[in-house]
Parts: structure tokens; sequence; C-alpha cells
């Protein structure tokens, strides 16, 4: 049978404040055991918790940038259940309120683009970590973590393949970063998502039984666990079986999905009001703020840089993948017209050397004025656009400015044209045979001909000039 | 005179002027509490030796330079469930027998810049659940005026130590009627301030939307004074209000009552309320009237439903707040448990008491799914029909006056195997925490047994000056607060 899949996913984005979602612990990811915290983030008996302003300004910012109604009357819920590393026995979230609702983010794929709708986003606070040791003294909680806070954003289940699912997380992730609101770290469990999916027999209304799945900290798992749990359903649903509502976990290493819950073992959260926090009212005058000062986002941005930079849709869209690239960017093309040049170096050269150097583009040792005056340096002439290339991992790594670079290395391109004229008549004397077949029509030998002026220049003369006065000199 | 015949104020004033040292005043309440505390059993911990040591201190700092706060070197006792730094705060649970928090409560805070002296931590029943305090774990304490008797609860150990004068003051916490109905047992004052007048933060919550945090005095005006150096607004408590705190001594100075309206709930005298009560109470209204109020009869319709709607959102907090008490991170811990689950199990097993369970059962349940509109979302709209009565009522009125108790204070054991019953002492303090009302309990005769019985004044919410000018006028003109238990 052919079956059709129906995916929703939930992600948790740890935003990025300062101090904690209730008390002012900080937010520092790493540091020793248990150094972070307060009776309030311990759940000391008799502390009380107060709503971080700066989370629900992120909040804001963000269910604006995904396009959802945001709530002007908040209230705080509590979800109960037993964990050692959820430190109150509840973890404070938000249930029948949440801050953001019914919004939907654009996502590019194979057939064009597609809107994805947001359920809601709701603000929480995350649990601290248990630390397990192998054989000797058993179980610890960390609870540095406990109490940041989180926005977890839910989709409806507009997705139907892997590739959208990764499509809609890429593009969440992006306008997240964009907004800084999130630093969208995967490994560190900063962006965590948990897609959940079904089957159902093609052109049935029905959704299947659901799915979760967990413990996907990259964009390659996200892949291979949404395709491998089609596959697993489809064997499943084909050879006669039924699908369980379970929770799944991700293996790694066996590329495999193994259930972790099952319904029956799910919790009743037994969610009511946070009676310590008084409902929060959000203004409309403070929303419309934000919403004023919200940045250009990703696709607009996309488009913008299709249409203002004449730039192709592949340039433009890896070119605002990050804010920091396209900011760059745009500041190097308003003292260097010339959007399609500016964009081969930045994504070429640069981008090699910031992956190869870790590096993120905001503290690149080749800053955008430095781009501007080696792209220059191409255009009047100074040096050739080979050397330019050349230096380059030396500009990126030196610390020199390319006018350094070019003038201790004597790089400085030939444009002279005694010189050129000097250089060509060599060449010419040594080639007599070349010079013969020119004349008697086959202009191909003009660059063989430059390609040994440049050679004999050491690879600094003027490719364009040389060329000119080569043809000069032959049609005499 | 002894020292601990003296009351808040006229102590203050004492040491103040310098006629008397803080030494002196810790001693002499260490001598009264090793004669009556074997007694009345009002202390958890006792706290002599930091005491003293912090006396000396004051005595050998204001030597050289006299300048003092109102509360210092006033010796007071602290109900367990607030925090103390580095002094054990148990609650009188065994979860929490050996808990000594890191961190002070923000009233102990307050209380500590102004150099107060902790005399002990006062005995209740286990998290301020229950009307007796013989669901402490630690075992019950007595009432002064009757070692037979219960003391009330939960603040039962503050309001006794108050009544055996084995403290200056002390502060209890009421939430359901937690400091006024032992008050009334004891024959002492007690106040709940409004929701939102005094800080929660470290105070251990059983149910955050009713718990308030409020003085046991020997007078009006003891209470007025220790409210003045606990109230006020709590960055570290949401629920606290930002609104500036109000001179409440001044409020005291005028003593009749003329333009002031006092409503009657005819509700609030029905079946069920011990005749001696009655008695006592109409007469204190008679009394009001004398002073130049204008008393009416009003109705609070919604009455009847309180003590119901009380116990289903109380209990339903508490289920929640008493979640953290896991064996985990503090606190009680099972021993020898093969898993998470079973640690989680036998430590709630063996650290609550009876009451304690009862409480998490039945909030745990009103709020399950499938329950939760039946009860808990139903509770909360009758919740806001007891609002609805009040605000209606005081339209009319500036105050309402009625019983704090149904019976004076009833004997240890009497109700105990009776939880409905027991509930049923408080139902004339609920409504009042239901709608974050301020109220006061003071004394207004005793029974034919010479037990005391208490009456209750509920003021607009943040108007805690009128009900107080109001209960200290009362008080001037009758004098019950001078009458003093002979402990046998």
């Amino acid at each position: 049978m052919i079956f059709e899949t129906v995916i929703g996913v939930e992600v948790h984005a740890q935003l990025r404040t300062n101090s904690k979602m209730f008390c002012g612990c900080g937010t520092t990811f790493g540091l020793s055991a248990n150094s972070q915290t307060c009776p309030v983030c311990l759940g000391l008996p008799g502390s009380l918790p107060v709503i971080n302003r700066t989370a629900v300004d992120m909040a804001i910012r963000a269910g604006l940038a995904l396009n959802c109604t945001i709530a002007t009357n908040n209230r705080f819920a509590r979800k109960n259940y037993f964990y050692p590393d959820l430190p109150k026995g509840y973890q404070i979230s938000q249930y029948e309120s949440p801050i953001c609702q019914h919004g939907w983010i654009e996502i590019r794929g194979g057939s064009g683009t597609k809107q994805i709708r947001i359920r809601r986003a709701h603000l929480e606070e995350d649990a601290g970590k248990n630390i397990h040791e192998t054989g000797t003294s058993g179980s610890h909680v960390d609870l540095n973590r406990a109490g940041t806070p989180l926005l977890e954003i839910v989709t409806e289940p507009d997705m139907c393949s892997a590739d959208e699912v990764v499509a809609y997380l890429r593009a969440l992730r992006e306008i997240l970063m964009y907004l800084e609101v999130c630093d969208g770290n995967m490994e560190e469990g900063s962006f965590r998502c948990e897609p959940n999916l079904s089957l159902r027999p093609s052109r049935q209304k029905e959704f299947g039984t659901k799915v979760e799945l967990k413990n996907i900290n990259s964009f390659k798992y996200v892949k291979d666990a949404v395709e491998y749990e089609i596959k697993r359903q489809t064997k499943v649903l084909n050879e006669g079986g039924t699908i369980r509502q379970e929770t799944r976990l991700w293996n790694i290493e066996r590329g495999e999905t193994a259930v972790m819950r099952s319904k029956e073992e799910a919790h009743d959260y037994r969610y009511f009001p946070d009676p310590d926090l008084v409902p929060l009212k959000l203004d409309d005058e403070w929303i419309e703020g934000f919403r004023a000062d919200l940045p250009e986002l990703p696709t607009v941005r996309t488009k913008r840089f299709m249409s203002d930079y004449g730039l192709p849709e592949y340039d433009a869209t890896i070119l605002t993948a990050s804010k920091g690239m396209a900011d760059y960017f745009e500041v190097c093309v308003k003292q260097f017209n010339q959007p399609k040049t500016v964009s081969n170096w930045v994504m070429g050269e640069l981008t090699r050397e910031l992956n190869n150097s870790r590096t993120d583009i905001s503290a690149s040792p080749v800053t955008s004025e430095r781009l501007v005056s080696l792209l220059q340096m191409v255009d009047k002439g100074t040096i050739s656009l080979k050397v330019a290339r050349e230096i380059f991992p030396d500009l990126y790594r030196s610390g020199k400015t390319p006018e350094q670079i070019v003038q201790e290395r004597g790089l400085t391109q030939v444009s002279d044209e005694g010189a050129l004229a000097k250089l060509i008549e060599e060449v010419l004397n040594k080639n007599p045979a070349q010079v013969a077949q020119f004349k008697e029509g086959k202009q191909q030998v003009l660059g063989f001909l430059v390609g040994q002026v440049m050679k004999a220049s050491g690879g600094k003369a003027n490719p364009g000039k040389a060329n000119d006065l080569l043809k000069k000199k032959l049609s005499i | 005179m002894s020292l601990q015949k003296l009351g808040l104020v006229e102590l203050h004033k004492k040491f103040k002027a310098g006629e008397v040292t803080a030494t002196e005043i810790v001693r002499s309440y260490f001598l009264r509490i090793s004669q009556v505390e074997p007694k009345v059993k009002a202390f958890a911990t006792q706290a002599k030796e930091a005491a003293l040591v912090q006396a000396e201190g004051l005595d050998r700092k204001l030597k050289t330079w006299r300048k003092t706060n109102p509360l210092t070197g006033m010796p007071l006792a602290i109900k367990d469930n607030i925090c103390t730094e580095g002094v054990l705060t148990t609650c009188s649970s065994r979860m929490l027998q050996n808990f000594v928090p890191p961190y002070d409560a923000t009233v102990i805070a307050k209380l500590r810049a102004q150099e107060y002296i902790l005399l002990g931590k006062t005995n209740l029943d286990e998290f301020a659940m229950g009307s007796s305090t013989e669901n402490s774990a630690f075992g019950p304490s007595r009432n002064p005026w009757n070692l037979h008797c219960v003391p009330g609860g939960s603040s039962g150990g503050s309001a006794a130590a108050v009544a055996a004068e084995e403290c200056v003051a002390a502060l209890g916490s009421d939430t359901g009627g937690s400091i006024r109905q032992p008050a009334a047992f004891c024959g002492v004052v007690g106040l709940k301030p409004t929701y939102g007048r005094v800080s929660r933060y470290g105070l251990v919550a059983f149910a955050s939307s009713l718990d308030q945090i409020g003085p046991i005095t020997r007078d009006v005006a003891d209470a007025a004074f220790l409210l003045q150096a606990i109230a006020g607004h709590d960055p570290m408590d949401s629920t606290s209000v930002d609104r500036s705190v109000p001179d409440y001594m001044k409020a005291l100075q005028k003593r009749d009552l003329k333009a002031l309206k006092i409503g009657v709930p005819v509700e609030f005298f029905t079946e069920g309320l011990d005749p001696d009560v009655e008695q006592a109470v109409r007469v204190a209204i008679g009394e009001l009237k004398n002073l130049g109020a204008e008393i009416r009869e009003i109705h609070l319709p919604s009455t009847g439903a309180a003590v119901a709607v009380y116990y289903v959102i109380a209990t339903a907090e508490a289920s929640s707040n008493l979640a953290r008490f896991d064996g985990v991170k503090f606190g009680f811990r099972a021993k020898e448990t093969k898993d998470l689950l079973e640690l989680y199990m036998k430590t709630r097993q063996e650290g609550f008491g009876p009451e304690v369970k009862r409480r998490i059962m039945l909030g745990t349940y009103v709020l399950s799914a499938g329950y939760y509109d039946a009860y808990y979302g139903k509770a909360q709209a009758v919740r806001a029909l007891v609002c609805q009565d009040f605000a209606t009522a005081f339209k009319e009125v500036d105050l309402i006056v009625t019983p704090v108790t149904p019976t004076p204070a009833f004997r240890l054991g009497e109700k105990s195997e009776d939880p409905l019953q027991m509930y049923l002492s408080d139902i004339f303090t609920i409504s009042a925490n239901l709608a974050g009302l301020p109220a006061i309990a003071l004394p207004c005769g005793f029974s034919k047994t010479g037990l005391p019985i208490g009456l209750q004044l509920i003021g607009r919410a943040f108007e805690e000056e009128t009900m107080l000018r109001a209960a200290r006028a009362y008080e001037q003109a009758t004098q019950w607060h001078l009458k003093k238990p002979n402990i046998r």
C-alpha cells in the first residue's frame, strides 16, 4: 500500500538570556556541577520564582518573526512529574495560554516554497541533568541548567518528508539566530528537536498513530531518524501490524530508533496555573514596539539579495543563512559595488578559511575592510586575481593588511606598458614559430603567448594589458 | 513586675530607654521557657546559645552608641515553617527533621536587619496542615489555659508561646485560619494580613494562593507594631504587592469608631456555633456599637461552600508544592531502596504523616485528567463567588465582624480521628483566605469552662489600618487581653 507521511515538530530553543527564567543565576554552559544554582533553581523549600523579563521579550520577538499572535494575557502553569533532574517536582511552563499562537514560516524545498504552520510557542524552564557514573558511585544530579529559559515551538502536522523537516528546522534556527534569541547550538542542546511522525494510506483523512522521536542533535540525524522511522512504520503496516503510540530514541551507533516509553506509561501532568506567579499582562504598545524593531528575516533578505544585487538564488540563500554572513556581505558591497564578485569571495575563499579554523564570521580576521581593499587591488589592476587568491590564506592567518602582504612579497602587478613591452619582445623572440602561426590566422596562439608573458613576469603581469599589447604588436 | 509581663511595644520602650539589657531580656525569657515549656511544648527548636551570644553582642554595641530599631533586642518565636538561615526549619515533619536552610525568609531578613532575637522555632501541624498541632511529627503543643486542650493550629506553637509568655511575640502563617484560630484558642491576638502585604519568600509553601505570614501577639498594638516590621513589597515574591506600607501605629490612635459601618454576616451565626461563643461575640458586637460603630446585618451567601472550595484549592496546590520532598536533594531520604521509584515511594511514605498524605492524595485527585473541571475548575469558580460576596458587602460596610471559631479549644484527641470535624473548625476563617482579605482575631471573653473566645474582624484588602483601629478600640474598652492563663 502507498502511505503518506505526516510530520509535526517540537523544538526546544534555549533563549540567550544572561540569567535563568525565574531566578538571577547565570546560564553559562559547561561550568562545574551545581555551581550555577540558588535556592530558587534548586527548588529549596520556601523559594519562589520571579519571571525574567528579557526571556519574555525574546519570546515576543520570536513569536512576531514566526508570524504568531502574541497573547496579551499570559499565565504560567505547573507541569507536575517526578524526576531527579526536576528539583521542584514540577516544571513551570505555559499550558492554556501560550505566549505565541497561530503563526507560520516559509520553507523552500524541491518543489518551491511551502508554509509550515506554527501551532504555538510557549515559555518554560529547562530541567537539570542526571549524570550516571559507570560502575562506581551511581547517579548524580547537576542543576546548573535547571531553570534556563526555553521557548518550545510546536508546528501543525504540515511536513511530509525528512527533507521538509530539515528545511523547517534550518529555517527556524536561522530565524532564531537572526533575532539573537538563541545561539542555535545543537550539540550543546540549545536547539533541540523532536519530530512526531505518523503514516496514513494515501487519500485517508484520519491521521495514523503518532510516534515521537527524541535524542536527535544534528540535522543529519534528523534526516536519518525520520527516514528510518518512515521505513520502519511502512514495513510494520505493510506486514499487517499496527503502530503503537510511543516515544522512540534515535540510536546513533545503530542507526535506528528504539522505544523509550509507550503511551500507557505517559504521565498525567496535572497542569494547573502556578499560584506563585501572577498573570503576566503584555500591552499592545509593548508588542508593537518589538514588531517595529524586528530585523529583516532570512527569507525576505534572500529575496532582496536576488532583486537588489542581482545574485542567483543559490548565492542569496547561502549568504543569508546566517545574519553575520549577510551583514558582512552587505558591508562589503557598500564599499565595493560588485555584488557577484563579493559573493564569490565570501562563499569561496572566506568560508573555506572560516570553516577550516572553526571561526564565526563575526570574528573573521579578514574584516570586511580588508576583503574590500583586496578586491579593489584586483579591480584597479594592482594585483592579479590569481595573486589575490594565492595570498588569501596568508591574509587570513597573518593578521596583515593586503597592502602589506603585496608590498612585502613584491606582488604588485606589472601594468606599465614599457615594462610589459620589454617582456613581450622577449617572448616573441623566443617563439618565432607561434608568431608565424598567428600571422597565418591562428588566433588561438594568442592565449599561449599571453601565458608565456605571464610566466616570464612571475605571474605579475596584468593579463588584460599583456593581451592588448601583444595583439597590437602582432598586428603591425 | 517581671520582664515577660511586658508586651512588645512596652518592652521596646523600656529597652530603648536603656532600662533593661538584651541579655536580661533573653535570660528572663529562657528562665520562663524552662519553667513552662515542659508543660506547653510550644517550641520545636530553642536557640538559647545563639540568642545569648547575640544579646551580649547587642549590649556591647549599644553601650558605645545607643541606636535602636523597633525590634532591636526583642525576643521573638518563629513558626517552624519559615526559613531561618543556619537554624533548623522542620515544618514539624520527619521529612525536614534535619533541614537547615541556607537562606533567610524575607520576613526573617527584615527582622534580622532590625536586630531581633530569635528565641526558637515553634511547633505546628506538619507543613501547616491541621487545626490543633496534633499533626506535628514531634508531638502536640498544649493550650496554656488548659493543658488537656489543643492550642489550635496550625500555628499552635506560636500562639501557645505568646499566651504562656515564652516570647514577647511570634510569627505564624495562615492558610485557612492558622494564625487566627490558635490565637483565639489561646486568648491572644492573631493577624492575617491582606494576601500580598507580606512576602512569602522563605515560607515553606502549603497553598501558595492562600498562605500569608502574620503576627501573633499579646495585644492589638503589638500586632500593628510587628506587622509594620514585616509588611512591604518583595521583588523575590511576585505575589507580594508593590504598595506603600502605612503607619499602623498611627492608625491606632483614633479611639472611637464613629462613622464606621460594621457588617454582621447572618451566615456565620447558624447551627454548630457554640452558645458561649455566640453569646460572647454578640456582646462584643454590642460593645462595637457602644464605641460608635454602625452595625448592619449583611449576607455572604457563598459562605456555606467555603470549606469545600478551600479543601479543593489548598490540597491541589499542596500536592504540587510538596512534590519537591522526594529524597533527592534535601531532607529525609528512605534507606535501602532498590531503584528510583522505590526511593520516591518509601521516602514519601516514611517522611510524611497521615494528614499530609491525605491532602496530597486529595489534591492529586482533584487535578487529575478527567476530574480537573469538576473539582479544581469548579472550586476556582466558586472562589470567585466568595470574593464577589465580599466585594458586594464592602460596598455597604467598612468591616465585617464574626466569631473566629465555632467552639472554644477542644481537647487533645477529640477530633483527631475525624478529619472532617477538624476541617470545620476553620469554617469562619477560611473565607478571608479565599478572598485574600486581612483579618484579625482578638480575645472577646471566655467560655463557661474558662477557655478564651475570639472575635474576628475582616477588612477590605490593604485596609489593615481600619481593622487595627477598630480592634484596638475594642481591646481598650474591654481589656480581655489582660487576662492571663495560670499554667498548671
